[in-house]
């Protein structure tokens, strides 16, 4: 009886391993056809017959994306990296303020705006993109990284996710720092944040690959001076003078990023995913 | 209400004492130890962020939302609720609303069963979990613009190339025009990038969820005889009741906010936008930002529409979430 059932258990447990070995390679496959288009030529991506290898390894398809005039990969590049390290820093910054003041505080006025975050959190900026974009145009932030930026850095979600950290946070290492006389905003700096790095670490990280992409803002307030590269990417597919070996090298340029925080970071980022999605 | 917050003297118990003792409105402001004023500083640049970029913005929309304002953010002429009253009669406003509601039923429960068959074939695997687990979160990292560029050019090619067109014609078939609006294969382009895409994400969610249960439940009812369907209908299911309230919400809040993808996959040359396929925030932005005349009055009518929608969303998503918690406390 018990060794029929553990021969059962361990063929399931083959077929376990066959199907996510299958499952595996079907999630990896997206990865490898932007690799491999990302090499070839344009005949074999637009070959009626699929091919698994590229027709030749051509690093110079790299090289001539960048030399495009008509697509100004360098710079979309710069400017992704320049709006997604600063909205990340920036936001974190922000929303670690007000989630440490709100958990801390409990009167009407902290209440209030308490609240007030948990409702913001109901309305996605994406669904009120129209009434932003008045704001920005109307500042005159159109095409600016002001416009990129600012407009997307006050996060509800992670101030009220820093709140509900810090309310599980000791106080008595911020009293004891109290009593020795520094403010609160050294008692802040010096003792809270620092014993906060997994939970600034995981929205940091949600942050920054949201940031890097965004596609709908970066679209409406970009033009030539700041277009971001998933905007460039977009408007090259589009456009009549597309050519798809770069446009993959582009592509598998402007994942990388990502790929490298993700891989460095995802520790993190599981713990950010876990915590932020139930809350 | 107004404690006084200062140590007082001695003549405490007299009522007079006190209140000419009674601090000041700047001493109050400050609070004890300047309280209030260090909780001003933190707040002030989250609470001043949002009013400028979120709530004077929407309010500003909804007063546009009252005029006939094109490519004006200062208007004169009002018309009422016309602007309202042509989108929510207009059958391409409702049209994509439709598209919105079937976009959810295709999307949110194929995810759902997707991230949880995922997070149960990992359940307890000693070998290569991780592995496993990092391949299968790793898309969520991909941008919607890349992933709708491999699946347009390279998967679901309209034309004679393209993966599986390639297969189709291989397995005897002919080739179908996936993207072009012929038929309902853009549908299964959109689904199945999306899952790609998301799955990852809410497999982390239900495994979290699935850590969470007690193995002594486990081992009860395996005395008890169940085991395999069994015991995922009546233990794992419902013990992971308030994690799948939280991913269905979540799924259907970010169904209703789908726009890189419809855009990436079904967008002609230069920007223009075929017909179909139009959830409603790219509708919205067809009318109102889209060409070259900017109606923002229109623009507010439908951001207040849609704002209205997901604010109910959120009302019942709190509602079934505080009607879960009671009935695990009981």
């Amino acid at each position: 009886m018990r060794s029929v059932r553990s021969r059962a258990d361990r063929a399931l447990l083959v077929v376990r391993y066959v199907v996510l070995g299958v499952l595996a390679v079907l999630f990896l496959l997206p990865f490898y056809v932007i690799v491999r288009n990302a090499f070839a030529s344009s005949k074999l991506i637009a070959a009626a017959q699929w091919n698994w290898l590229p027709d030749r390894w051509n690093f110079a398809n790299i090289t001539e994306l960048f030399t495009n005039s008509d697509v100004e990969m360098g710079a979309s590049l710069w400017h992704s990296a320049v709006m997604a390290v600063v909205q990340t820093a920036l936001t974190v910054v922000v929303a670690l303020l007000a989630g440490y003041a709100l958990a801390r505080h409990t009167h009407r006025v902290a209440r209030l705006l308490s609240a007030l975050t948990i409702f913001t959190l109901m309305v996605p900026a994406a669904v009120t993109f129209i009434p932003t974009f008045v704001m920005t145009s109307a500042l005159g932030w159109i095409d600016t990284f002001r416009g990129l930026i600012v407009p997307g850095m006050f996060s509800a979600f992670a101030t009220y996710m820093f709140r509900q950290s810090f309310l599980g946070f000791p106080r008595e290492l911020e009293e004891a720092a109290l009593i020795d006389g520094a403010n609160p905003w050294r008692t802040f700096w010096q003792v809270v944040v620092p014993n906060s790095m997994g939970i600034v670490g995981a929205i940091g990280t949600i942050t920054f690959i949201g940031s890097w992409n965004a596609f709908l803002w970066p679209m409406l307030v970009t033009r030539t001076g700041t277009r971001t590269v998933q905007v460039t990417l977009s408007q090259f597919m589009t456009s009549q003078l597309v050519n798809y070996p770069e446009l993959f090298a582009g592509a598998l340029v402007a994942v990388i990023p990502v790929l490298v925080v993700f891989l460095f970071l995802q520790r993190y980022l599981v713990q950010g995913v876990e915590t932020t999605g139930l809350r | 209400m107004s404690v006084p917050a200062e140590p007082r003297g001695g003549l405490t118990l007299e009522p007079l004492a006190a209140a000419r003792r009674r601090p000041t409105w700047g001493r109050r402001l400050r609070g004890r130890q300047d309280r209030h004023l260090w909780f001003g500083l933190f707040v002030l640049p989250f609470v001043a962020g949002m009013l400028v970029f979120v709530y004077v913005p929407i309010a500003w929309s909804a007063y546009l939302s009252f005029f006939d304002a094109r490519a004006t953010v200062t208007p004169t002429k009002f018309v009422g609720l016309a602007n309202y009253s042509y989108l929510l009669t207009d059958p391409e406003f409702r049209s994509s609303l439709l598209v919105f509601i079937a976009f959810a039923v295709l999307i949110v429960p194929l995810t759902y069963v997707c991230s949880l068959g995922l997070a149960l074939l990992l359940s307890g695997l000693r070998v290569a979990q991780a592995f496993f687990r990092s391949v299968f979160f790793i898309p969520t990292a991909v941008s919607y613009v890349i992933a709708a560029m491999i699946w347009r050019i390279s998967f679901f090619n309209g034309g004679r190339f393209g993966l599986v067109n390639s297969l189709l014609r291989q397995l005897g078939g002919s080739n179908i025009d996936w993207l072009g609006g012929a038929n309902y294969g853009y549908w299964v382009a959109l689904v199945s990038l999306r899952l790609w895409l998301q799955v990852g994400f809410y497999m982390i969610l239900l495994i979290a969820g699935l850590n969470r249960i007690p193995s002594e439940t486990y081992e009860a009812a395996a005395i008890d005889g169940a085991a395999g369907w069994r015991m995922l209908r009546y233990i794992t299911l419902p013990q992971l009741r308030a994690t799948t309230a939280a991913v269905l919400m979540l799924l259907l809040i970010n169904a209703f906010q789908a726009f890189d993808e419809f855009w990436n996959l079904l967008s002609g040359v230069n920007g223009t936008y075929p017909p179909y396929g139009r959830p409603p925030l790219v509708h919205l932005f067809v009318i109102s930002l889209g060409g070259s005349n900017q109606d923002l009055g229109l623009g507010g009518a439908g951001t207040m529409i849609l704002t209205a929608i997901i604010v109910v969303f959120g009302v019942a998503q709190n509602w079934f979430a505080n009607r879960g918690a009671d009935r695990e406390e009981r």
